[in-house]
């Protein structure tokens, strides 16, 4: 068992050393259609994981009070936003305690703040709603009340995202599609080139009794071996290139903006079980198509 | 060993085999004669299930091939040697190589081949070449190697396509020799010749082709068609043998 593969395993690094060129080629080109791939998949991802994040505060309206009011005004508005349909509970958040919230969130630029002579940050109500349509009443009724300075919530923000999202996806599944199918004929045509060279060999090998698999199989590793390959450099460019990007961009405003890029770690992880996948696919189905015509004759 | 029963094999309107009876019995040294398009190739490519009868049936080694799935072929085909009028030698491997791949194709140990290839080139009279390359031989001793290579596993039957066709006389009968012994040993051998001398000098059982049907199946018989095929009766063949 052991020596068969040894066997074929000295086969297919055989023929890849015999033609060098067009498995370079074939690993360059798949490793091209993996970083397309990539970007998508770090796009979707990224926006998927900011629209979850925002859809997950769906529920939350904040509505921002006049610095004029005084506590009774307050307590009025609040029972006026809890009369509201749809509305289950408020709490009241003092602009010091959202000034706090702030310079927690700012990190190590924290004390950027400590320059500011007054608190610019507003006391609110953050309004919490049974679903996405008593949101939409909450937030035009709130506004109307008297002492209520502005309402934000993320209804608008999650809508627009899904769209994004759902762009992203539909623009990954096609353009995968389409350079999966550009990859297997790729492979194919460099394991025909292959396969070609070795015709008198392979037709040698059946007047003597090979069983279709013995042949194939060197072949079939050489397709591997190319979507391998090409899944390592990929998800290591991949890497490189994010965590610069990361880098570049930098935790710290990507804290201020309260947006978080998934991590270089999770993507490279997950980059990389769909790229071996993929490309142990695509250089399975190439090999199979290029010598199942020969096999057959 | 080999068993036609009434195999038809049709090309479209063209008469590949009809109608095709033979029994080859083991041990048998046979010489499959036609003129060219006779039938004789699609006779050995039944044989090897590289084609399909259209009617009849073909048993080989005891197993009757006829209905042989894919999945089988290979196996029927460790039972069959073969050998080739352009020996079909791998040129990048050296003599030892050619032989051995033989036996790597059939997952046979690293042992067996290590025991095995270098007694079959000293069988075949090549044990001396044994590194060196196809392109280094002369077409004899390239023609010994496709021997020793064809019956390295042991086949039950051996099919030799023309195996004098690109040699001259003398090396033609010393390979015509090493097929005699070969036999001897008790391998049937069925052997494709249009070589008149060699079938007329060795008086072994002749089944000649003509448009697809058998036309003479005789022992101890001769080539039996003049220089342009055109077939003649065991009483005419006394004038050209001898």
């Amino acid at each position: 068992m052991f020596s068969r593969a040894g066997y074929a395993l000295k086969q297919a690094f055989s023929q890849i050393g015999r033609n060098k060129s067009m498995y370079f080629i074939s690993v360059l080109a798949i490793t091209a259609m993996m970083l397309i791939l990539g970007l998508f998949f770090v796009a979707f991802v990224n926006v998927d994981m900011f629209a979850a994040s925002i859809n997950k505060d769906y529920n939350v309206i904040q509505v921002y009070l006049d610095d004029s009011n005084d506590d009774v005004d307050n307590e009025q508005i609040r029972q006026e936003l809890e009369a509201i349909d749809g509305v289950n509970n408020t709490v009241f958040e003092s602009k010091e305690a959202a000034m706090e919230t702030l310079r927690e969130r700012w990190g190590d630029n924290g004390y950027l703040l400590d320059n500011l002579k007054d608190n610019p940050l507003p006391d609110s109500f953050l309004v919490y709603v049974d679903d996405k349509e008593a949101a939409d009443t909450a937030a035009t009724e709130s506004v109307e009340i008297s002492g209520v300075n502005d309402v934000t919530y993320y209804q608008d923000t999650i809508d627009k995202l899904s769209k994004v999202t759902h762009f992203v996806e539909v623009g990954s599944l096609i353009s995968m599609v389409f350079l999966i199918v550009v990859s297997v004929i790729i492979v194919a045509n460099t394991i025909k080139l292959t396969v070609h060279n070795r015709s008198k060999e392979i037709g040698i090998m059946k007047y003597l009794g090979a069983t279709d698999w013995f042949v194939r199989t060197p072949f079939l590793l050489g397709g591997i071996f190319v979507g391998l390959v090409s899944s390592a450099v990929a998800t290591g460019l991949i890497y490189v290139v994010y965590s610069k990007v990361v880098d570049l961009i930098g935790a710290d405003i990507v804290r201020m903006l309260s947006v978080n890029l998934v991590s270089t770690d999770y993507l490279v992880k997950n980059l990389l079980v769909m790229f071996i996948a993929l490309g142990v696919g695509i250089g399975t189905c190439g090999s199979i198509i290029s010598i199942r015509r020969f096999l057959a004759r | 060993m080999i068993i036609f029963d009434n195999v038809t094999k049709k090309y479209g309107n063209n008469v590949g085999l009809a109608e095709a009876s033979v029994h080859i019995n083991r041990g048998d040294f046979v010489f499959l004669v036609g003129p060219s398009g006779a039938g004789k190739t699609t006779f050995i490519r039944l044989i090897l299930k590289e084609i399909e009868p259209d009617s009849g049936s073909i048993s080989v080694a005891g197993k009757d091939i006829t209905h042989l799935s894919r999945r089988e072929v290979p196996g029927l085909r460790q039972k069959v040697g073969m050998v080739f009028q352009d020996f079909r030698l791998l040129d990048k491997k050296t003599v030892y190589e050619n032989v051995a791949f033989a036996m790597e194709v059939v997952h046979r140990s690293k042992k067996d081949i290590k025991q095995r290839v270098p007694y079959v080139l000293d069988m075949v009279g090549i044990a001396d070449k044994a590194n060196r390359y196809p392109n280094e031989l002369s077409a004899g001793e390239q023609q010994r190697v496709g021997i020793a290579r064809a019956i390295v596993n042991q086949p039950r039957v051996l099919i030799a396509d023309e195996p004098t066709g690109n040699l001259d006389p003398m090396t033609a009968m010393e390979i015509m020799n090493i097929l005699e012994q070969i036999n001897v040993r008790g391998t049937t051998i069925l052997m494709v010749t249009h070589a008149k001398d060699i079938v007329d000098r060795m008086n072994k059982r002749v089944v000649a082709i003509e448009d697809g049907r058998i036309v003479r199946d005789e022992m101890g018989s001769s080539y039996g068609f003049t220089d342009d095929y055109d077939y003649v009766t065991s009483e005419e063949v006394d004038k050209y043998v001898f």
